[in-house]
């Protein structure tokens, strides 16, 4: 069984919704990506204390006509993207918050 | 600009976000250009909590690219407490500065801050120049001893180099320098009139053979051929398209909190202090009046050849007495690009004079794109 993965957005972005998507410029290579719905959802419920699995039950599967198995394998895979940009964190424990709102691991 | 600007763009002003506002946080400057367009006192800046109190409707309104600007932005006692704010609202920051206040330890603030970039304005390589632009000595080595200190620090540095007439042949001085120091360059050929409207400072701006020059410098714009090709012959498609996004998905502030379309474009639009940002963005007449102009109910430059390529910016026409109007140094560059005046400088000049002559409207379109003649 995989372990569950806690995802946390990083605050060295810039970030903006646009209508029903989310603007993201990476702060580490510039670049720019473009979040759909389902992603932005993705992205704002990375609070680093609400496990990925728990985020693809009871907000993906809610809001879209969704299977569980594959929207898990989907939001997987966007995470490990937006990480390897540094746009969130990824972590096999909850994130702890220091006083400035920087993600502590 | 990539395809996926290009779309967020497009879906911006579908939506009527502004995307990008320039706040200057102050007019005061610890230089004095000779170009300047800015009164240097301070009239009554906003206060630390009314720019707070701003960039949270900017965040609110869905402002994704911030440019901080000026007068000199590190003059502001509060500057690394507003930037830390904006930041912690996840705007893309973008900083205009003389970077003469900022040492190491700014450096390092800066890219602790996460900012995108950081614009520096460099005259000319040689400091009798620079110098003699800013009116303060020793500025060339402080600005250039600040880039190197954000680049040291992984920061995104551009260097803006603005020509006239003082430092017309030091741009590829200017370029060599930014390579050296690893930062990007850019160059802007035009100086604009003050915004009290004086436009005396338009005396020195660079002449046609010079602007010429510049559009020929394959160092500069690439393929000369492509960038100074004749003028395409403009469809419906052109004729209704928006004359530039100032007033649709950009707009300025002042430190004063006066909404502006545009910073080179000072009509009136509301003030912040009296009105919030949204109210202002979606209710003011001044830029209703902006958003319906399209290219076909431009009086003379729906009629130009260069309508389709040309740079016209509506700030510069308006300052020149009709938003609608022309934007003579567009005019000017469109006219240097191609060797094809422009319907409003075949307006004013007379046929047959010495810079240019005129055979047949349609010679004027196939002749060859560049002409050779010398400078006169």
């Amino acid at each position: 069984m995989k372990a569950k993965r806690y995802v946390a957005r990083s605050s060295e972005i810039a970030a903006r919704r646009l209508g029903n998507e989310m603007m993201i410029m990476s702060g580490r290579d510039s670049t720019l990506f473009s979040l759909n719905e389902a992603a932005t959802v993705i992205w704002e419920a990375a609070d680093g204390l609400t496990t990925l699995d728990e985020i693809v039950e009871h907000r993906i599967c809610q809001e879209f006509d969704v299977e569980q198995a594959e929207a898990l394998r989907d939001a997987e895979a966007l995470a490990e993207a937006l990480a390897e940009h540094g746009i969130v964190q990824l972590a096999d424990q909850p994130f702890q918050y220091s006083p400035s709102g920087k993600e502590q691991k | 600009m990539s395809a996926l600007m290009q779309e967020m763009n497009a879906k911006a002003l579908r939506l009527g976000i502004p995307l990008s506002v320039q706040l200057d946080l102050t007019y005061r400057c610890n230089e004095r250009c000779v170009h300047c367009y800015l009164d240097h006192d301070d009239h009554g800046e906003m206060t630390t909590p009314e720019i707070r109190s701003l960039l949270k409707q900017l965040a609110e309104a869905g402002v994704f690219f911030l440019t901080m600007s000026g007068g000199e932005i590190l003059l502001r006692k509060d500057f690394f407490d507003i930037l830390e704010y904006a930041r912690a609202l996840l705007f893309c920051v973008k900083l205009k500065t003389n970077a003469i206040l900022i040492r190491e330890r700014q450096a390092d603030r800066i890219r602790s801050l996460g900012v995108d970039s950081i614009q520096i304005s460099i005259y000319s390589h040689r400091p009798e120049i620079h110098d003699a632009i800013t009116k303060v000595p020793g500025s060339l080595r402080r600005s250039v001893d600040a880039i190197r200190f954000l680049r040291a620090q992984g920061l995104r540095v551009i260097i803006a180099n603005v020509l006239m007439l003082q430092n017309m042949d030091d741009y590829p001085g200017v370029k060599a320098l930014a390579a050296d120091l690893g930062v990007e360059f850019t160059i802007d050929p035009t100086i604009t009139p003050k915004m009290d409207g004086d436009r005396s400072i338009l005396s020195l701006n660079i002449n046609q053979a010079s602007l010429r020059q510049v559009f020929r410098d394959e160092a500069l714009v690439g393929d000369v051929e492509e960038f100074c090709a004749p003028p395409k012959q403009a469809d419906e498609d052109d004729l209704d398209a928006l004359p530039c996004s100032a007033g649709h998905s950009a707009c300025y502030v002042s430190p004063y909190g006066d909404v502006y379309p545009c910073v080179q474009f000072p009509l009136p639009s509301g003030n912040v202090r009296r009105t919030p940002f949204l109210d202002i963005w979606r209710h003011s007449h001044q830029l209703h009046e902006v958003r319906s102009i399209r290219t076909r109910d431009l009086p003379s430059c729906s009629r130009c050849v260069h309508v389709v390529g040309c740079t016209r910016c509506p700030g510069l026409a308006y300052m020149e007495g009709n938003m609608r109007g022309p934007s003579s140094q567009d005019c000017e560059k469109s006219f240097a690009k191609t060797g094809i005046p422009s319907h409003n400088l075949l307006s004013r000049k007379p046929r047959g004079g010495a810079l240019v002559h005129i055979q047949s409207a349609k010679e004027l379109m196939t002749r060859p794109a560049i002409s050779t003649t010398p400078a006169q």
